[in-house]
Protein backbone atom coordinates (compact mmCIF):
# COMPACT_ATOMS: atom_id res chain seq x y z
CA UNK A 1 0.00 0.00 0.00
CA UNK A 2 1.85 3.19 -0.98
CA UNK A 3 0.21 5.49 1.24
CA UNK A 4 3.07 7.37 2.23
CA UNK A 5 4.19 8.45 -1.03
CA UNK A 6 0.42 9.08 -2.22
CA UNK A 7 0.56 11.25 0.62
CA UNK A 8 3.44 13.33 -0.53
CA UNK A 9 2.15 13.59 -4.24
CA UNK A 10 -1.02 15.32 -2.94
CA UNK A 11 0.80 17.63 -0.05
CA UNK A 12 2.76 18.78 -3.46
CA UNK A 13 -0.59 19.54 -5.44
CA UNK A 14 -1.47 21.29 -2.27
CA UNK A 15 1.05 23.26 -1.92
CA UNK A 16 0.85 23.98 -5.85
CA UNK A 17 -2.69 24.89 -4.71
CA UNK A 18 -2.09 27.35 -2.11
CA UNK A 19 0.59 29.17 -3.41
CA UNK A 20 -1.69 29.46 -6.76
CA UNK A 21 -4.68 30.58 -4.70
CA UNK A 22 -2.59 33.49 -2.56
CA UNK A 23 -1.13 34.77 -5.97
CA UNK A 24 -4.78 34.95 -7.28
CA UNK A 25 -5.96 36.28 -4.20
CA UNK A 26 -3.27 39.26 -4.75
CA UNK A 27 -4.19 39.59 -8.19
CA UNK A 28 -7.48 40.06 -7.57
CA UNK A 29 -7.09 42.53 -4.66
CA UNK A 30 -4.41 44.90 -7.23
CA UNK A 31 -7.21 44.60 -9.72
CA UNK A 32 -9.70 46.35 -7.19
CA UNK A 33 -6.97 48.76 -5.88
CA UNK A 34 -6.83 49.83 -9.23
CA UNK A 35 -10.37 49.94 -9.54
CA UNK A 36 -10.10 52.33 -6.52
CA UNK A 37 -7.72 54.51 -7.84
CA UNK A 38 -9.51 55.50 -11.05
CA UNK A 39 -12.53 56.31 -8.84
CA UNK A 40 -10.81 58.22 -6.47
CA UNK A 41 -8.35 60.08 -9.26
CA UNK A 42 -5.71 59.09 -7.70
CA UNK A 43 -4.80 57.04 -11.06
CA UNK A 44 -6.25 58.99 -14.56
CA UNK A 45 -6.39 58.11 -18.33
CA UNK A 46 -5.44 61.27 -20.45
CA UNK A 47 -4.82 60.57 -24.05
CA UNK A 48 -3.62 57.15 -23.89
CA UNK A 49 -1.41 57.72 -20.86
CA UNK A 50 -1.78 56.64 -16.98
CA UNK A 51 -1.06 59.57 -14.71
CA UNK A 52 -0.91 59.37 -10.50
CA UNK A 53 0.41 57.44 -8.11
CA UNK A 54 -1.59 54.01 -7.31
CA UNK A 55 -2.39 54.24 -3.80
CA UNK A 56 -5.05 52.26 -3.53
CA UNK A 57 -2.97 49.46 -5.54
CA UNK A 58 -0.18 49.84 -2.47
CA UNK A 59 -2.83 49.92 0.00
CA UNK A 60 -4.54 46.90 -1.45
CA UNK A 61 -1.21 44.90 -2.24
CA UNK A 62 -0.30 45.50 1.41
CA UNK A 63 -3.63 44.44 2.93
CA UNK A 64 -3.51 41.20 0.77
CA UNK A 65 -0.22 40.54 2.07
CA UNK A 66 -1.05 40.73 5.42
CA UNK A 67 -4.52 39.03 5.21
CA UNK A 68 -2.27 36.56 3.66
CA UNK A 69 0.26 36.26 6.72
CA UNK A 70 -2.65 36.60 9.44
CA UNK A 71 -5.08 33.67 6.74
CA UNK A 72 -2.18 31.38 7.33
CA UNK A 73 -1.26 31.49 10.80
CA UNK A 74 -4.72 32.60 11.98
CA UNK A 75 -6.74 30.73 9.82
CA UNK A 76 -7.86 28.27 12.40
CA UNK A 77 -8.87 29.67 15.14
CA UNK A 78 -11.25 32.20 13.04
CA UNK A 79 -12.99 29.24 11.45
CA UNK A 80 -13.53 27.66 14.74
CA UNK A 81 -14.67 31.29 15.77
CA UNK A 82 -16.84 31.55 13.01
CA UNK A 83 -18.68 28.25 13.65
CA UNK A 84 -18.95 28.57 16.97
CA UNK A 85 -16.76 26.10 18.56
CA UNK A 86 -15.76 24.62 21.56
CA UNK A 87 -12.69 23.07 23.24
CA UNK A 88 -13.48 19.17 23.60
CA UNK A 89 -13.07 18.10 26.67
CA UNK A 90 -13.91 14.65 28.76
CA UNK A 91 -16.81 16.25 30.53
CA UNK A 92 -18.73 13.36 29.47
CA UNK A 93 -18.47 9.33 28.31
CA UNK A 94 -19.09 10.45 24.85
CA UNK A 95 -16.47 13.59 24.58
CA UNK A 96 -13.92 11.32 26.32
CA UNK A 97 -14.61 8.82 23.42
CA UNK A 98 -13.87 10.84 20.71
CA UNK A 99 -10.88 12.09 22.01
CA UNK A 100 -10.08 8.44 22.33
CA UNK A 101 -11.14 7.97 18.48
CA UNK A 102 -8.89 11.20 17.73
CA UNK A 103 -5.71 9.53 19.20
CA UNK A 104 -6.67 5.96 18.00
CA UNK A 105 -6.93 7.60 14.29
CA UNK A 106 -3.61 9.48 15.45
CA UNK A 107 -1.77 6.19 15.70
CA UNK A 108 -2.74 4.78 12.26
CA UNK A 109 -2.33 7.40 10.70
CA UNK A 110 1.25 8.13 12.04
CA UNK A 111 0.10 11.62 12.54
CA UNK A 112 0.34 14.10 15.80
CA UNK A 113 -2.68 14.38 17.69
CA UNK A 114 -5.16 17.04 16.61
CA UNK A 115 -6.69 19.39 18.93
CA UNK A 116 -10.74 18.63 19.51
CA UNK A 117 -13.17 20.88 19.12
CA UNK A 118 -17.13 20.72 18.92
CA UNK A 119 -19.98 22.52 18.05
CA UNK A 120 -23.41 22.51 19.90
CA UNK A 121 -25.49 21.80 17.04
CA UNK A 122 -27.78 18.68 16.42
CA UNK A 123 -26.39 18.28 12.33
CA UNK A 124 -24.20 15.21 12.09
CA UNK A 125 -21.46 17.10 10.66
CA UNK A 126 -17.75 17.19 11.25
CA UNK A 127 -14.18 19.25 9.44
CA UNK A 128 -10.42 19.27 10.15
CA UNK A 129 -8.09 22.60 9.72
CA UNK A 130 -5.07 23.97 9.92
CA UNK A 131 -1.64 24.98 8.90
CA UNK A 132 0.18 21.94 8.66
CA UNK A 133 0.14 18.43 10.80
CA UNK A 134 1.73 19.82 14.01
CA UNK A 135 -0.83 22.59 13.76
CA UNK A 136 -4.04 21.11 13.25
CA UNK A 137 -7.76 20.75 14.58
CA UNK A 138 -10.21 18.54 13.90
CA UNK A 139 -13.83 19.71 14.84
CA UNK A 140 -17.19 17.43 15.54
CA UNK A 141 -20.71 18.43 15.84
CA UNK A 142 -22.59 16.99 18.89
CA UNK A 143 -24.98 16.02 16.79
CA UNK A 144 -22.38 13.49 15.36
CA UNK A 145 -21.06 12.72 18.78
CA UNK A 146 -25.09 11.82 19.78
CA UNK A 147 -25.72 9.83 16.05
CA UNK A 148 -22.55 7.72 15.76
CA UNK A 149 -21.23 4.37 17.89
CA UNK A 150 -17.23 3.79 18.25
CA UNK A 151 -16.92 2.46 14.35
CA UNK A 152 -18.72 4.99 12.37
CA UNK A 153 -16.93 7.71 14.82
CA UNK A 154 -13.53 6.32 13.45
CA UNK A 155 -14.37 6.06 10.13
CA UNK A 156 -15.52 10.02 9.98
CA UNK A 157 -12.25 10.96 12.10
CA UNK A 158 -10.39 8.55 9.19
CA UNK A 159 -11.89 10.81 6.69
CA UNK A 160 -10.46 14.27 8.69
CA UNK A 161 -7.11 12.35 9.20
CA UNK A 162 -6.08 11.72 6.04
CA UNK A 163 -7.47 15.59 4.87
CA UNK A 164 -4.66 16.80 7.46
CA UNK A 165 -2.10 14.01 6.12
CA UNK A 166 -1.96 15.43 2.63
CA UNK A 167 -2.57 19.70 3.70
CA UNK A 168 -5.78 19.56 2.25
CA UNK A 169 -6.57 21.22 5.62
CA UNK A 170 -4.04 24.31 4.87
CA UNK A 171 -5.71 24.79 1.15
CA UNK A 172 -9.11 24.55 2.41
CA UNK A 173 -8.82 27.03 4.98
CA UNK A 174 -6.63 29.56 2.87
CA UNK A 175 -10.08 29.66 0.97
CA UNK A 176 -11.81 29.72 3.80
CA UNK A 177 -10.65 32.59 5.15
CA UNK A 178 -9.40 34.65 2.10
CA UNK A 179 -12.89 33.88 0.41
CA UNK A 180 -14.29 35.66 3.29
CA UNK A 181 -11.92 38.31 2.91
CA UNK A 182 -12.78 39.05 -1.14
CA UNK A 183 -16.66 38.40 0.29
CA UNK A 184 -16.26 41.31 2.53
CA UNK A 185 -14.68 43.65 0.22
CA UNK A 186 -16.57 43.70 -2.92
CA UNK A 187 -20.18 44.32 -0.31
CA UNK A 188 -17.75 47.46 0.60
CA UNK A 189 -16.91 48.13 -2.88
CA UNK A 190 -20.46 48.22 -4.39
CA UNK A 191 -21.33 50.45 -1.55
CA UNK A 192 -18.70 52.84 -2.71
CA UNK A 193 -19.25 53.10 -6.35
CA UNK A 194 -23.30 53.82 -5.58
CA UNK A 195 -21.97 56.56 -3.13
CA UNK A 196 -19.32 57.86 -5.48
CA UNK A 197 -21.11 58.74 -8.63
CA UNK A 198 -23.69 61.12 -7.57
CA UNK A 199 -20.67 64.45 -7.96
CA UNK A 200 -18.69 62.56 -10.44
CA UNK A 201 -19.75 60.59 -13.20
CA UNK A 202 -20.85 64.16 -15.17
CA UNK A 203 -17.55 65.13 -16.02
CA UNK A 204 -15.39 61.79 -16.60
CA UNK A 205 -16.12 59.61 -19.16
CA UNK A 206 -13.37 57.29 -18.36
CA UNK A 207 -14.81 57.33 -14.55
CA UNK A 208 -18.08 55.98 -15.98
CA UNK A 209 -16.15 52.38 -17.47
CA UNK A 210 -14.25 52.38 -14.52
CA UNK A 211 -17.39 52.27 -12.17
CA UNK A 212 -19.23 49.37 -14.62
CA UNK A 213 -15.88 47.26 -14.65
CA UNK A 214 -15.91 47.98 -10.94
CA UNK A 215 -19.32 46.92 -10.37
CA UNK A 216 -18.85 44.01 -12.46
CA UNK A 217 -15.62 42.98 -10.42
CA UNK A 218 -17.50 43.56 -7.26
CA UNK A 219 -20.03 41.24 -8.74
CA UNK A 220 -17.68 38.11 -9.98
CA UNK A 221 -15.23 38.42 -7.10
CA UNK A 222 -17.38 36.06 -4.85
CA UNK A 223 -18.75 34.16 -7.67
CA UNK A 224 -14.89 33.83 -8.78
CA UNK A 225 -14.06 33.19 -4.83
CA UNK A 226 -17.12 30.57 -4.87
CA UNK A 227 -16.24 28.89 -7.35
CA UNK A 228 -12.14 28.19 -6.41
CA UNK A 229 -13.92 26.73 -3.09
CA UNK A 230 -15.91 24.28 -4.72
CA UNK A 231 -12.88 23.13 -7.65
CA UNK A 232 -10.64 22.52 -4.78
CA UNK A 233 -12.81 20.16 -2.67
CA UNK A 234 -14.96 17.62 -4.88
CA UNK A 235 -12.62 15.05 -5.30
CA UNK A 236 -10.39 15.38 -2.60
CA UNK A 237 -13.78 13.98 -0.24
CA UNK A 238 -13.59 10.81 -2.54
CA UNK A 239 -9.50 10.45 -1.76
CA UNK A 240 -10.18 11.38 1.98
CA UNK A 241 -12.77 8.27 1.84
CA UNK A 242 -10.66 6.00 0.61
CA UNK A 243 -7.76 6.93 2.88
CA UNK A 244 -9.85 6.60 5.93
CA UNK A 245 -10.58 3.21 4.69
CA UNK A 246 -7.02 2.80 4.69
CA UNK A 247 -6.23 4.27 8.43
CA UNK A 248 -9.62 1.71 9.63
CA UNK A 249 -8.94 -0.62 7.52
CA UNK A 250 -12.45 -1.33 7.58
CA UNK A 251 -14.63 0.16 4.87
CA UNK A 252 -18.18 -0.23 6.67
CA UNK A 253 -16.66 2.58 9.79
CA UNK A 254 -17.38 5.37 7.13
CA UNK A 255 -20.02 3.72 5.19
CA UNK A 256 -22.38 3.29 7.98
CA UNK A 257 -21.58 6.89 9.58
CA UNK A 258 -22.19 8.28 5.63
CA UNK A 259 -25.55 6.03 5.58
CA UNK A 260 -26.46 7.35 8.62
CA UNK A 261 -25.81 11.00 8.46
CA UNK A 262 -27.71 10.41 5.04
CA UNK A 263 -30.88 9.42 7.25
CA UNK A 264 -30.65 12.25 9.53
CA UNK A 265 -28.83 15.35 7.79
CA UNK A 266 -30.44 18.75 8.70
CA UNK A 267 -28.37 21.43 7.79
CA UNK A 268 -25.85 23.32 10.20
CA UNK A 269 -27.80 26.37 12.44
CA UNK A 270 -24.39 28.02 12.63
CA UNK A 271 -23.37 30.86 9.47
CA UNK A 272 -21.23 28.47 7.35
CA UNK A 273 -21.44 30.10 3.82
CA UNK A 274 -17.92 30.60 3.77
CA UNK A 275 -16.56 26.98 5.16
CA UNK A 276 -18.90 24.69 3.70
CA UNK A 277 -16.43 23.08 1.82
CA UNK A 278 -14.53 22.42 4.91
CA UNK A 279 -17.18 19.70 6.18
CA UNK A 280 -17.25 16.02 5.55
CA UNK A 281 -20.97 16.56 4.14
CA UNK A 282 -22.10 19.79 2.58
CA UNK A 283 -23.33 21.42 5.66
CA UNK A 284 -26.27 23.74 3.91
CA UNK A 285 -28.00 20.97 1.83
CA UNK A 286 -31.22 20.15 3.32
CA UNK A 287 -30.76 16.88 2.08
CA UNK A 288 -26.99 15.46 1.44
CA UNK A 289 -28.09 13.17 -0.92
CA UNK A 290 -29.39 15.67 -3.15
CA UNK A 291 -27.51 16.19 -6.16
CA UNK A 292 -29.98 17.96 -7.89
CA UNK A 293 -29.27 17.66 -11.07
CA UNK A 294 -26.32 19.22 -13.42
CA UNK A 295 -25.78 22.46 -12.41
CA UNK A 296 -26.40 22.06 -9.09
CA UNK A 297 -23.81 19.64 -8.85
CA UNK A 298 -21.36 21.65 -10.71
CA UNK A 299 -21.80 24.67 -7.95
CA UNK A 300 -21.70 21.76 -5.22
CA UNK A 301 -18.73 21.38 -2.75
CA UNK A 302 -19.64 18.34 -2.34
CA UNK A 303 -19.95 15.25 -4.23
CA UNK A 304 -23.62 13.81 -3.65
CA UNK A 305 -23.88 11.18 -0.60
CA UNK A 306 -25.04 8.72 -2.57
CA UNK A 307 -22.06 8.57 -4.78
CA UNK A 308 -19.81 8.20 -1.94
CA UNK A 309 -21.68 5.37 -0.55
CA UNK A 310 -21.37 3.70 -3.64
CA UNK A 311 -17.92 4.07 -3.88
CA UNK A 312 -17.36 2.76 -0.36
CA UNK A 313 -19.92 -0.43 -1.23
CA UNK A 314 -17.44 -1.53 -4.11
CA UNK A 315 -14.41 -1.40 -1.68
CA UNK A 316 -16.12 -3.25 0.87
CA UNK A 317 -17.33 -6.28 -2.25
CA UNK A 318 -13.30 -6.37 -3.09
CA UNK A 319 -10.72 -4.91 -0.47
CA UNK A 320 -8.00 -4.35 -2.75
CA UNK A 321 -10.12 -1.88 -4.78
CA UNK A 322 -9.11 0.14 -1.70
CA UNK A 323 -5.63 1.02 -2.42
CA UNK A 324 -6.23 0.87 -5.97
CA UNK A 325 -8.54 3.77 -5.12
CA UNK A 326 -6.43 6.01 -3.22
CA UNK A 327 -3.31 5.30 -5.90
CA UNK A 328 -5.81 7.15 -8.48
CA UNK A 329 -4.64 10.36 -6.96
CA UNK B 1 35.66 19.93 -16.54
CA UNK B 2 32.30 21.93 -15.75
CA UNK B 3 30.01 18.86 -16.61
CA UNK B 4 32.65 16.79 -14.28
CA UNK B 5 32.26 18.96 -11.57
CA UNK B 6 27.93 19.09 -12.05
CA UNK B 7 27.81 15.57 -12.32
CA UNK B 8 29.39 15.11 -8.51
CA UNK B 9 27.52 17.50 -7.25
CA UNK B 10 24.42 16.17 -8.48
CA UNK B 11 25.36 12.65 -7.28
CA UNK B 12 26.30 13.83 -3.92
CA UNK B 13 22.85 15.59 -3.59
CA UNK B 14 21.42 12.23 -4.61
CA UNK B 15 23.27 10.79 -2.21
CA UNK B 16 22.61 13.08 0.60
CA UNK B 17 18.35 13.18 0.08
CA UNK B 18 18.42 9.40 -0.30
CA UNK B 19 20.89 9.05 3.12
CA UNK B 20 18.02 11.46 4.75
CA UNK B 21 15.27 9.46 3.72
CA UNK B 22 16.35 6.26 4.85
CA UNK B 23 17.32 7.90 8.03
CA UNK B 24 13.38 9.60 8.47
CA UNK B 25 12.19 5.80 7.08
CA UNK B 26 14.23 4.30 10.26
CA UNK B 27 12.45 6.48 12.71
CA UNK B 28 9.52 6.70 11.44
CA UNK B 29 10.23 2.61 12.27
CA UNK B 30 11.62 3.03 15.40
CA UNK B 31 8.78 5.40 16.71
CA UNK B 32 6.21 3.10 15.84
CA UNK B 33 7.44 0.45 17.59
CA UNK B 34 8.00 2.68 20.85
CA UNK B 35 4.14 3.50 20.30
CA UNK B 36 3.47 -0.51 20.54
CA UNK B 37 5.47 -0.17 23.31
CA UNK B 38 3.63 2.80 25.04
CA UNK B 39 0.40 1.18 24.26
CA UNK B 40 0.91 -2.51 25.96
CA UNK B 41 2.78 -0.98 29.00
CA UNK B 42 -0.83 0.65 29.15
CA UNK B 43 -2.70 -1.84 29.04
CA UNK B 44 -0.31 -3.37 31.46
CA UNK B 45 -1.75 -1.35 34.10
CA UNK B 46 -5.22 -1.38 33.08
CA UNK B 47 -5.38 -5.15 33.90
CA UNK B 48 -5.38 -4.54 37.69
CA UNK B 49 -7.94 -1.78 37.37
CA UNK B 50 -10.36 -4.05 35.60
CA UNK B 51 -9.95 -7.16 37.87
CA UNK B 52 -9.94 -4.19 40.93
CA UNK B 53 -13.49 -3.45 38.98
CA UNK B 54 -15.10 -6.39 38.23
CA UNK B 55 -14.21 -8.36 41.81
CA UNK B 56 -17.43 -7.36 43.28
CA UNK B 57 -19.57 -8.92 40.29
CA UNK B 58 -19.28 -12.71 41.13
CA UNK B 59 -18.67 -14.86 38.43
CA UNK B 60 -17.90 -12.50 35.71
CA UNK B 61 -16.04 -14.70 33.55
CA UNK B 62 -13.20 -15.88 35.59
CA UNK B 63 -11.64 -18.05 33.70
CA UNK B 64 -10.87 -15.30 31.32
CA UNK B 65 -10.00 -12.77 33.44
CA UNK B 66 -7.68 -15.34 34.96
CA UNK B 67 -6.01 -16.39 31.78
CA UNK B 68 -5.53 -12.40 31.29
CA UNK B 69 -4.19 -11.93 34.17
CA UNK B 70 -1.67 -14.76 33.53
CA UNK B 71 -0.50 -13.37 30.44
CA UNK B 72 0.07 -10.30 31.89
CA UNK B 73 2.42 -11.37 34.52
CA UNK B 74 4.12 -13.61 31.36
CA UNK B 75 4.21 -10.73 29.54
CA UNK B 76 5.97 -7.86 32.25
CA UNK B 77 8.50 -10.81 33.24
CA UNK B 78 9.06 -12.51 30.39
CA UNK B 79 13.32 -13.34 28.92
CA UNK B 80 13.27 -12.19 25.47
CA UNK B 81 10.95 -10.66 23.07
CA UNK B 82 9.18 -13.50 21.35
CA UNK B 83 7.59 -14.95 24.34
CA UNK B 84 7.07 -11.67 25.78
CA UNK B 85 5.09 -10.88 22.35
CA UNK B 86 3.22 -14.50 22.34
CA UNK B 87 2.28 -13.53 26.12
CA UNK B 88 0.86 -10.22 24.79
CA UNK B 89 -0.97 -11.27 21.82
CA UNK B 90 -2.67 -13.77 24.96
CA UNK B 91 -4.04 -11.02 26.57
CA UNK B 92 -5.17 -9.24 23.45
CA UNK B 93 -6.77 -12.20 22.64
CA UNK B 94 -8.09 -12.54 26.27
CA UNK B 95 -9.29 -8.65 26.41
CA UNK B 96 -11.27 -9.21 22.92
CA UNK B 97 -13.44 -11.52 24.94
CA UNK B 98 -13.65 -9.72 28.02
CA UNK B 99 -14.78 -6.68 26.15
CA UNK B 100 -17.55 -8.23 24.06
CA UNK B 101 -18.98 -9.95 26.86
CA UNK B 102 -18.79 -7.03 29.03
CA UNK B 103 -21.97 -5.75 27.36
CA UNK B 104 -23.80 -8.82 28.30
CA UNK B 105 -23.40 -7.50 32.45
CA UNK B 106 -26.70 -5.27 32.92
CA UNK B 107 -24.56 -4.89 36.45
CA UNK B 108 -21.57 -3.81 35.26
CA UNK B 109 -22.92 -1.75 32.76
CA UNK B 110 -24.50 0.45 35.24
CA UNK B 111 -21.29 1.43 36.81
CA UNK B 112 -19.83 3.94 36.07
CA UNK B 113 -16.41 3.04 36.91
CA UNK B 114 -16.47 0.19 34.87
CA UNK B 115 -18.34 2.08 31.82
CA UNK B 116 -15.05 4.67 32.02
CA UNK B 117 -12.75 1.42 32.30
CA UNK B 118 -14.51 -0.01 29.78
CA UNK B 119 -13.62 2.90 27.30
CA UNK B 120 -10.06 3.16 28.14
CA UNK B 121 -9.27 -0.46 27.56
CA UNK B 122 -11.16 -0.28 23.96
CA UNK B 123 -9.46 2.33 22.87
CA UNK B 124 -5.81 1.09 24.90
CA UNK B 125 -7.24 -2.01 22.73
CA UNK B 126 -7.64 -0.16 19.32
CA UNK B 127 -4.20 1.79 19.82
CA UNK B 128 -2.55 -1.40 19.99
CA UNK B 129 -3.95 -2.12 17.14
CA UNK B 130 -3.45 0.82 14.98
CA UNK B 131 0.01 1.23 16.14
CA UNK B 132 1.06 -2.18 14.60
CA UNK B 133 -0.68 -1.61 11.76
CA UNK B 134 1.55 2.15 11.58
CA UNK B 135 4.03 -0.25 12.33
CA UNK B 136 3.92 -2.19 9.47
CA UNK B 137 2.94 0.12 7.04
CA UNK B 138 6.37 2.48 8.14
CA UNK B 139 8.43 -0.98 7.51
CA UNK B 140 7.21 -1.12 4.32
CA UNK B 141 8.02 1.96 3.13
CA UNK B 142 11.15 1.43 4.94
CA UNK B 143 12.29 -1.95 3.09
CA UNK B 144 10.63 -0.52 -0.23
CA UNK B 145 13.58 2.25 0.11
CA UNK B 146 16.11 -0.05 1.23
CA UNK B 147 15.48 -2.87 -1.54
CA UNK B 148 14.69 -0.36 -4.42
CA UNK B 149 17.52 0.10 -6.84
CA UNK B 150 19.59 2.70 -6.47
CA UNK B 151 18.81 3.37 -3.13
CA UNK B 152 19.67 -0.30 -1.99
CA UNK B 153 23.28 0.68 -2.91
CA UNK B 154 23.18 3.66 -0.41
CA UNK B 155 21.36 1.24 2.14
CA UNK B 156 23.70 -1.40 2.25
CA UNK B 157 26.76 0.81 1.90
CA UNK B 158 25.45 3.27 5.38
CA UNK B 159 24.43 -0.21 7.14
CA UNK B 160 20.45 0.26 6.53
CA UNK B 161 18.72 -3.25 6.82
CA UNK B 162 15.36 -3.99 6.36
CA UNK B 163 12.93 -4.33 9.04
CA UNK B 164 10.79 -7.15 10.09
CA UNK B 165 6.97 -6.69 9.96
CA UNK B 166 4.65 -7.24 13.49
CA UNK B 167 2.74 -10.31 12.75
CA UNK B 168 -0.10 -10.74 14.88
CA UNK B 169 -0.56 -14.35 16.29
CA UNK B 170 -3.55 -16.51 14.27
CA UNK B 171 -6.04 -15.71 17.12
CA UNK B 172 -4.88 -12.53 17.26
CA UNK B 173 -6.30 -11.64 13.41
CA UNK B 174 -9.54 -10.02 14.15
CA UNK B 175 -8.15 -7.71 16.78
CA UNK B 176 -8.89 -4.24 14.90
CA UNK B 177 -12.71 -5.23 14.94
CA UNK B 178 -12.80 -5.65 18.71
CA UNK B 179 -14.86 -2.57 19.08
CA UNK B 180 -17.71 -4.57 16.96
CA UNK B 181 -18.95 -6.38 19.92
CA UNK B 182 -19.66 -3.93 21.67
CA UNK B 183 -22.36 -2.31 18.98
CA UNK B 184 -24.66 -4.16 17.60
CA UNK B 185 -24.41 -4.89 14.05
CA UNK B 186 -26.31 -3.31 11.48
Amino acid sequence: MPAASDFRALERRNRRDTVMLIGAFVIVFLLIGCAFDFLAGTLQIHQGHIYGAPIFMVLALIFASVQSTVSYFGGAPLILLSVHAQALTPDTPKHQMVLDVIQEMALASRLPVPKAYFIPDPAPNAFATGRNPEHSVICVTQGLIDNMDREELQGVIGHEMSHIADYDIRTMMMVAVLVGGIAMLSDFMVRMSFFNRNDRDSDHRDGGIIVILMIVLAVIAPMLSQLIAMAVSREREYLADASAVEFTRNPRALLRALQRIAETESPLKEGVRGTAHLFIVNPLAANADDDGGFFASLLSTHPPLRKRIERLQAMLAAPTAAASLSDRA
Amino acid sequence: MTILLIVIVVLVIYVIAAYNSLVSAKNQVDNAWRQIDVQLKRRHDLIPNLVEAVKGFMNFERETLTQVVEARAKAVNAPDQASRMAAENQITAGMGKLLAVMENYPQLKSDQNVMQLQEELTTTENQIAFSRQAYNDAVLTLNTRTERFPGNLIATNFGFKSADYFKAAPEDQAVPKVDLGLTPRA
